[in-house]
């Protein structure tokens, strides 16, 4: 039974970080068709950012947090401008090299800035401390990081179902010419979506730092488990998003309690099964 | 005659680039092997349309059958690279029939994945596969029983080229024939390729076989030659380059994966001898510029500036 609770409070925890990152890559790529491989870069550019304000500049952990958090949605936007507007008219696989291509020269950015060392970021005291659950103790941030994750999907929900926003955003979606003839400003609309993206990969970034350490390979390191969390949830699927990242979360977590030997074999062959018979994923549209 | 202008110019110019840089000749074979392995993902995704990132795990997979091969049953280089062949066409096949039932983002992960399942299973496999450390004591007879494998790489040289010329022609001809148009036509649209009653379904299949089988070519090639197989072999990055470097050429042309390889490998060999830190810079810049420049690939750009030299309006709309 421990084993069972010590399994489920990991890999929650653990699923919540990949939701973080992972949802903003599924509104990139599911709402704006755009197959955005330097998402990660964004959660890279928000733990740096983190990483500098405290350890360079001093500051507190909720001041780096948000300095970041705002640093990464303002590099976010100029980029959205200058590249992406252009990205979302390509096809396919020049999405997938124009992308790959600016990854390279984030990481490259980064670490001629940091190096290439570890980015270590300091959790305040308060998170740091360990908390009893009766059966173990847990560090708080990791109650944090569900707590966090939950207060997500919910703002998500209501973001893009109970807000005008939302509606915009969704017209825009299924079809811009027509959202636009509507008065609807789809640039806009793309623009302050891209940003919300760029803040929740940052989000998850910072948040995550102790399961997923940042380091400037950290975009490539990680894509293909950010990818694989948007193909099982269903691209644009909120709600996917996060089943797909707390299921595979525990998982994962199960699997490196149980079978050490055989948890990554474990793992892609579930991936495998799942996606063969749910070829659009778990909440997936056709 | 024009078709076949290009690529024997390109031959003639690996055999110039043998004699003119003798000491880079490890490179320069590292670069014909690669070719191998970027047309067959040209086959798969150029000419099929199918997205694949898990290139590596036919590459892989022909890599450690050649080099188990050599080792325990013959030495012989031609008999290794069929067995590399068929290695690479079985896992194509087995995962092909799964993979083609799928389509866009789901067949991408499931190549990552089929190519991430196998890198783990030959990293666990210690005793086989030799795991981390790769498989070593590989020992090659001479090629056809003549050419013996050199220190200096002349003979892997030789021998990689003329595996390229072989390919190359072979996929030439495939491309060409009814079943490469067939592609082409699925490639495009895949509804009407189904309406005029094509087996869309088993045409992917068997070009996913073919390009597997291909790959295992270039890896079987790549084992024999550097007498070492290692789990850099199944490694996402070597498909994600693959793909970069095809796309970088130009996809849905042979010529296209031999520039793109040629340009990213020797950009690399450069840049990150200077400065193994900050190639990306090089590497990455020189991705955006293609893509939003020239988003056919470097092929287009011949085509492009004879435009501009000519004038007129036409300039404006290429």
């Amino acid at each position: 039974m421990g084993l069972f609770l010590n399994i489920v409070i990991d890999g929650t925890a653990y699923g919540m970080i990949l939701f973080m990152i992972a949802v903003g890559l599924s509104v990139t790529m599911g709402l704006m068709r755009v197959v955005n491989l330097a998402h990660g870069a964004f959660a890279l550019v928000g733990g740096a950012l983190a990483h500098w304000f405290q350890q360079d500049l001093g500051t507190g952990f909720g001041i780096a947090l948000v300095a970041a958090i705002a640093g990464t949605v303002i590099l976010a936007l100029p980029l959205e401008l200058v590249l992406y507007r252009r990205i979302y008219r390509m096809g396919e696989l020049q999405q997938v090299l124009a992308t790959i291509g600016l990854t390279f020269l984030f990481i490259a950015t980064i670490n001629l800035w940091q190096g290439s060392a570890l980015l270590v970021i300091e959790f305040p005291q308060a998170l740091r401390m360990p908390v009893d659950l009766g059966f173990r103790t847990l560090p708080a941030h990791r109650l944090a990081v569900i707590g966090l994750g939950f207060a997500i999907i919910l703002f998500l929900w209501w973001l893009l179902d109970r807000t005008r926003f939302g509606v915009r955003l969704r017209a825009s979606v299924d079809n811009r010419d027509i959202a636009a003839a509507h008065g609807i400003n789809t640039d806009m609309v793309y623009l302050a979506t891209f940003g919300l993206g760029a803040a929740l990969a940052a989000i998850g970034g910072i948040m995550g730092s102790e399961l997923l350490p940042i380091e400037a390979y950290y975009p490539l390191r990680y894509m293909v488990l950010f990818l694989i969390v948007v193909a099982v949830g269903g691209m644009g699927s909120i709600l996917g998003s996060f089943l797909a990242a707390l299921g595979l979360g525990i998982l994962e977590t199960a699997a490196r309690y149980l079978l050490p030997d055989a948890a990554t074999i474990s793992f892609f062959a579930i991936v495998i099964l799942l996606l063969t018979l749910r070829p659009n994923g778990l909440m997936g549209r056709v | 005659m024009r078709d076949h202008l290009v690529p024997i110019v390109m031959g003639l110019v690996a055999v110039g680039l043998f004699f003119a840089f003798p000491y880079d000749l490890a490179f320069l074979t590292r670069v014909l092997v690669t070719i191998v392995l970027v047309l067959s993902v040209d086959l798969v995704l150029g000419y099929a349309g199918i997205p694949t990132l898990g290139q590596a795990a036919m590459f892989g997979t022909g890599a450690y059958a050649a080099g188990l091969f050599a080792i325990h049953v013959w030495g012989d280089p031609l008999a290794g690279l069929v067995v590399g062949a068929v290695a690479g066409a079985a896992i194509a096949l087995v995962s092909g029939l799964v993979l083609m039932r799928t389509r866009g983002l789901t067949v991408i992960m499931l190549t990552i994945a089929v190519a991430a399942i196998l890198h783990e299973i030959a990293n666990r496999a210690r005793d086989l596969t030799g795991g981390a450390d790769g498989l070593r004591g590989i020992r090659m007879q001479p090629v056809l029983g003549l050419w013996e494998f050199d220190f200096i790489g002349r003979t892997g040289y030789w021998y990689a080229l003329v595996v390229v010329i072989v390919v190359y022609v072979g996929l030439s001809i495939l491309t060409r024939s009814s079943f490469g148009l067939g592609l082409r036509g699925i490639h495009d649209s895949p509804e009407r390729m189904r309406a005029i009653g094509a087996p869309v379904y088993w045409r992917l299949v068997t070009a996913y076989t073919i390009g597997g089988g291909i790959a295992g070519i270039a890896g079987a090639l790549n084992a024999q030659i550097t007498q070492l197989v290692s789990l850099e072999g199944f490694a996402f990055s070597l498909s994600a380059e693959a793909l970069i470097m095809l796309i970088l050429g130009g996809t849905g042309r042979l010529v296209g994966a031999v520039i793109g390889v040629a340009l990213f490998m020797t950009v690399h060999h450069f840049a990150a001898a200077n400065d193994p830190f900050n190639w990306l810079f090089v590497i990455g810049a020189m991705v955006l510029v293609v893509v939003f420049f020239l988003p056919q690939g470097i092929i287009s750009l011949p085509g492009i500036l004879l435009r501009h030299l000519r004038g007129g309006r036409d300039a404006d709309r290429a």
